[in-house]
């Protein structure tokens, strides 16, 4: 198996690395020792050189977004930790924050130095319970030894961290629509410009970074921008957290240098497929990166190499499907997955969604017709940036993608008229969520 | 106020405190509301509606806009069962099936006994584990038939087994109280 560099993953089999005590014997805040002792522009100039780019899916230069923050406007600056970790198939910002969540709050306290923020928001994901339970505790410690609050480790700089649960929501993963939710409003996302460094929270300049990207850099300015780049290709640096899920001997988060080739990542660190079994399908990122195939496993995982394979890196996770697995089915339920986290704003995304789903669903469950096919295309179309976020254009990804690479499945559901994997249809499909997106109109509250 | 009186005026001062701007505190007051009574009420949200200045109708379009915001009676166990594609292709679309079979009809509202609510949930970032379901938010994984069936009994005699990580589930009421930011003091 190889052995990679690891940096954020690195102290995950550290007994008590949880605790600050532990946190504190394995090398930890020294990089916000070093930055304290940086003027804030050298903070940003030395991320900048590291290349990090943003890892929650879009990739975005984390220091150029540092950079972008205005001085002097007479507002205060916001940091804002988007904990709201969601993307089908990604599950590293959760384990990061279960294993080592000091390491989430010294990247908070280097980027808040860094942009001249005094209160930082950590929002959290209402269903981890778990991980906000092990990141408060993290925060009381960090309180009670001086590394948040007045004057932190031993500085001028006074940084209070402030953690707002979300409750149950996709789209507030999405950072206007998070900044929305934490102003105590629908998670429905912001027209842009103005964009959030210029005015976010409270209509003030606001940094909004993932947690992976937070966590790495503490590790930038321990380390310095030099290692950093030593590490993943010239233009994808660094290392980063593979999520691989599904049909594998062994799911799980691996951190390898960006570049690795997929098939490293699949075979060799998650033990291949299960059972033996052959690859049929897999994601790069999450339900919202278009589908790849076999015929791509030697693409190296970093953003150029993955978008000339007409796909996405997104989060890294790689969901794996096998030769017995519906391709049709899979995506049914994130169809379905985006109907229901839609937020409604706008009008192809809220119903072009809604239609794939009917369409996709008596293709599973019989009743598919050819022409289906066109008309799946057609809707994906429609989305297709037509809306204000990047939800609608992720919701087209499996159908556009399943279209190119698996049209034969579709063609076999509707000659078989239904699903030729199961005798039965599938029960889940037809059944409504509970919660917030149920029809609402005319509903008597009780 | 019948529902934010007492100590609960308090925690709901206390929360509108820690933001700069009193409507950030919407989402936890709502917790806090839905922790007191069960779920959350009108009565609820009016309340709450009037500690932030805003019309119910605001409220309203926020509370329905969320999923964890339960707006009918609901268990003191809400069990919740990822069907999305990484756990359903590792048996988390039998799980529910076998979870709607064990529980009966009208589990998806509250069982008879008002232990259990039963809901099919969107990926719940722990895909590691698939199939994963919570109970009021904490994790059992890689369940099977048989386990699901053990966790459920555990449920009905309100004694939660332990989950993968962390201390055990407390009910829902509690649950939200953790949720509304007010400490996880969980043993």
């Amino acid at each position: 198996m190889p052995d990679f560099p690891k940096v954020t993953t690195a102290r995950w089999g550290t007994q008590g690395v949880d605790t600050i005590d532990g946190y504190l014997d394995h090398d930890g805040y020294q990089g916000l020792q070093r930055a304290l002792g940086m003027s804030p522009d050298e903070v940003i100039e030395e991320v900048k050189a590291s290349g990090l780019r943003g890892r929650g899916g879009a990739g975005f230069p984390t220091g150029s977004k540092w950079g972008f923050i205005p001085k002097d406007t007479g507002k205060p600056v916001y940091v804002c930790c988007n904990a709201d970790e969601g993307e089908p198939g990604t599950f590293k910002d959760h384990e990061l924050m279960n294993r080592d969540p000091h390491q989430l709050i010294e990247g908070i306290a280097i980027t808040s130095y860094a942009v001249g923020c005094n209160r930082a928001f950590i929002y959290m994901r209402g269903e981890f319970l778990e991980p906000a339970r092990k990141v408060e505790r993290a925060l009381r410690e960090a309180y009670d030894r001086g590394y948040l609050g007045k004057g932190i480790a031993g500085s001028t700089f006074d940084l209070d961290i402030v953690m707002h649960r979300g409750a149950g929501s996709y789209e507030c993963g999405e950072e206007t629509a998070l900044l929305e939710s934490l102003e105590g409003k629908r998670g429905q996302p912001r027209l842009r410009p103005p964009f959030p460094a210029v005015e976010g929270l409270y209509r003030s300049p606001t940094v909004v970074n993932n947690v992976e990207t937070l966590s790495t850099v503490p590790h930038i300015l321990k380390g310095g921008a030099e290692w950093f780049t030593s590490m993943g290709t010239e233009k994808s640096t660094g290392t980063k957290i593979y999520c691989v899920s599904g049909k594998v001997e062994r799911p799980g988060n691996y951190e390898a240098p960006m570049g690795t080739p997929a098939r490293v990542l699949i075979d060799e660190l998650a033990g291949g497929v299960r059972d033996g079994k052959r690859l049929k399908a897999w994601t790069p990122g999450g339900s919202s990166t278009p589908f790849l195939t076999p015929d791509h496993l030697d693409t190296p995982m970093d953003f150029e190499s993955i978008a000339e394979q007409g796909s996405l890196l997104g989060t890294g996770a790689m969901v794996v499907l096998d030769e017995d697995d519906c391709v049709v089915e899979a995506v049914l339920r994130w169809e379905q997955f985006y109907a229901h986290e839609s937020c409604g704003k706008c009008t192809p995304c809220r119903e072009g969604t809604w239609w794939l789903v009917k369409v996709l669903h008596r293709m599973e469950n019989g009743g598919g017709r050819m022409e289906d096919l066109p008309i799946m295309g057609d809707v994906g179309d429609n989305i297709l940036f037509k809306s204000f976020c990047a939800f609608g254009d992720g919701a087209v990804s499996p159908i556009s993608s399943s279209l190119k690479h698996f049209r034969d499945e579709y063609e076999r559901h509707v000659e078989a008229n239904g699903c030729p994997y199961k005798d039965r249809p599938v029960l889940a499909a037809a059944t409504p969520r509970s919660g917030g997106a149920e029809g609402t109109i005319g509903e008597v509250i009780p | 106020m019948a529902v934010f009186e007492g100590d609960l005026r308090a925690q709901a001062d206390a929360i509108i405190g820690r933001y700069p701007d009193p409507r950030s505190a919407l989402l936890p007051l709502l917790y806090l509301a839905q922790s007191a009574q069960g779920y959350l009420t009108r009565e609820g949200m009016r309340e709450a509606a009037d500690l932030l200045g805003l019309t119910t109708a605001e409220v309203e379009a926020v509370a329905t806009f969320y999923t964890m915001f339960k707006r009918r009676p609901t268990g003191r166990w809400l069990v919740s069962v990822c069907t999305n594609v990484s756990c359903a292709v590792l048996g988390g679309r039998r799980l529910y099936e076998r979870a709607q079979e064990i529980l009966g009809e009208g589990a998806e509202q509250v069982t008879a006994d008002g232990a259990i609510t039963l809901e099919e949930v969107e990926c719940l970032g722990a895909c590691d584990g698939g199939p994963v379901v919570q109970v009021n938010y904490c994790n059992y994984e890689k369940l099977t038939e048989e386990s699901l069936e053990g966790l459920v009994d555990g449920l009905r005699g309100d004694d939660p087994p332990a989950p993968v990580r962390g201390p055990k589930p407390v009910d829902h009421a509690g649950t939200s109280r953790i949720l509304a930011g007010m400490g996880d003091d969980r043993a």
